[in-house]
C-alpha cells in the first residue's frame, strides 16, 4: 500500500490520465453537485452565452484533481485545498491531474497540483495540505 | 458596485452529509476509494462512518444574504478553497452560512472586472468551526450592467 511517508519534496505523485469529458459526465456531475448552470449541459445555452460549446464545470475539474491524494486516504486527510481555474474544459478534453510534494511541515504534506489538458494548457492549478493523523 | 455588501451575512441552514449524496458525489468525480462509498470500510476507519470528498461542501445550501442578486447567466468561477478541522463524516450535522468577504474591482487586460469573495461556513451548533470555504466570483462588466437592470426593474 502506497504511504505518503517515503515522499520527498520534490517528488511527483503518479500522474492521472482522466478519460475524454463526455456530455454524460457533466449532467451527473450537474445532478450530484446540484449546480444546474445550463451552459455546462445545454449546447444552445452555452452557444448563448458566447462560448464554442457546453464547458465543464470548474468543479468538477476540482473534483477529479482531488483523487490525486486517495491513495494515502489510510494515513490522514485532505485539511486545506485552493485552486484557481485557468482554461475552460470542454466536451472531449482529456485532463492529466498531477501533484508535486512541496514541502512536508510536521504532519502537512504541501502538494503543487494542477489539471493539463491534452494540449498542454493548465485549467486548474493550486495547493493541496495533505494531514497525516 | 458590491462594496456595499461587504461583511453582510445569510441565515444559517441546517444541513447533514447524506449517504446517498456522497455516493453519487464521489462517482460523479470519478472517485472509487472505498473510505467514501464502501460501509464496511467507512466502519473500521478512524472515522467510524465514511467520509465526504474534499469539494463536497460545494453542495450544500449556504442561505441567502439580503441584497445580493447574482444573475444565473455569466458569472466566472474564478477560485475556490476549504479548509478543513476534520473531515465530514456521514451524519454530520451543522449549520451552514455565507458572509461576503470582500468586492474589489479591478482593469485586467479583458476589461474592468469585479472580484467578489464569499466565506462560505460549516459550524456545529456550538459554534465549532469544521470548515471554511472561499469562492471567488468573477463579473464582468457586461453581468454588472445586467444586475443593475435587474435591481432597476424590481424597485
Amino acid at each position: 500500500m502506497a504511504t505518503i511517508q517515503t515522499l520527498k519534496p520534490g517528488d511527483q505523485l503518479p500522474t492521472i490520465e482522466c478519460p475524454p469529458v463526455t456530455r454524460l459526465d457533466l449532467i451527473k456531475y450537474a445532478g450530484a453537485s446540484g449546480d444546474y448552470n445550463p451552459i455546462h449541459t445545454i449546447d444552445d445555452e452555452a452557444r448563448k452565452a458566447g462560448l464554442p460549446g457546453i464547458i465543464a464545470h470548474g468543479m468538477w475539474s476540482m473534483g477529479q484533481l482531488s483523487r490525486i491524494v486517495s491513495p494515502y486516504l489510510h494515513e490522514g486527510f485532505v485539511k486545506s485545498y485552493s485552486v484557481r481555474f485557468h482554461a475552460m474544459v470542454f466536451l472531449g478534453d482529456q485532463l492529466s491531474l498531477k501533484a508535486q510534494l512541496q514541502e512536508i511541515q510536521n504532519d502537512e504534506y504541501l502538494f503543487n497540483v494542477e489539471a493539463v489538458k491534452q494540449t498542454g494548457e493548465v485549467a486548474v492549478k493550486g495547493t493541496l495540505i495533505f494531514k497525516v493523523i | 458596485m458590491l462594496e456595499h455588501l461587504v461583511g453582510k451575512k445569510s441565515n444559517k441552514v441546517l444541513t447533514t452529509v447524506e449517504r446517498g449524496a456522497v455516493k453519487k458525489f464521489a462517482e460523479a468525480i470519478g472517485e472509487t476509494h472505498p473510505i467514501y462509498t464502501d460501509r464496511e470500510y467507512g466502519l473500521k476507519s478512524k472515522y467510524g462512518d465514511n467520509i465526504a470528498p474534499p469539494t463536497f461542501p460545494r453542495t450544500f445550501d449556504y442561505g441567502s444574504i439580503e441584497g445580493l442578486d447574482l444573475p444565473k447567466a455569466g458569472l466566472i468561477h474564478g477560485e475556490q478553497s476549504f479548509e478543513y478541522a476534520r473531515p465530514l463524516v456521514i451524519g454530520d450535522t451543522f449549520y451552514c452560512s455565507s458572509l461576503v468577504e470582500s468586492y474589489v474591482e479591478k482593469t485586467t487586460k479583458t476589461g474592468n472586472l469585479g472580484f467578489l469573495t464569499l466565506l462560505n461556513i460549516g459550524e456545529t451548533e456550538s459554534g465549532e468551526v469544521l470548515f471554511k470555504s472561499r469562492i471567488v466570483i468573477i463579473l464582468t462588466e457586461t453581468v454588472r450592467e445586467l444586475m443593475k437592470h435587474g435591481n432597476h426593474s424590481n424597485a
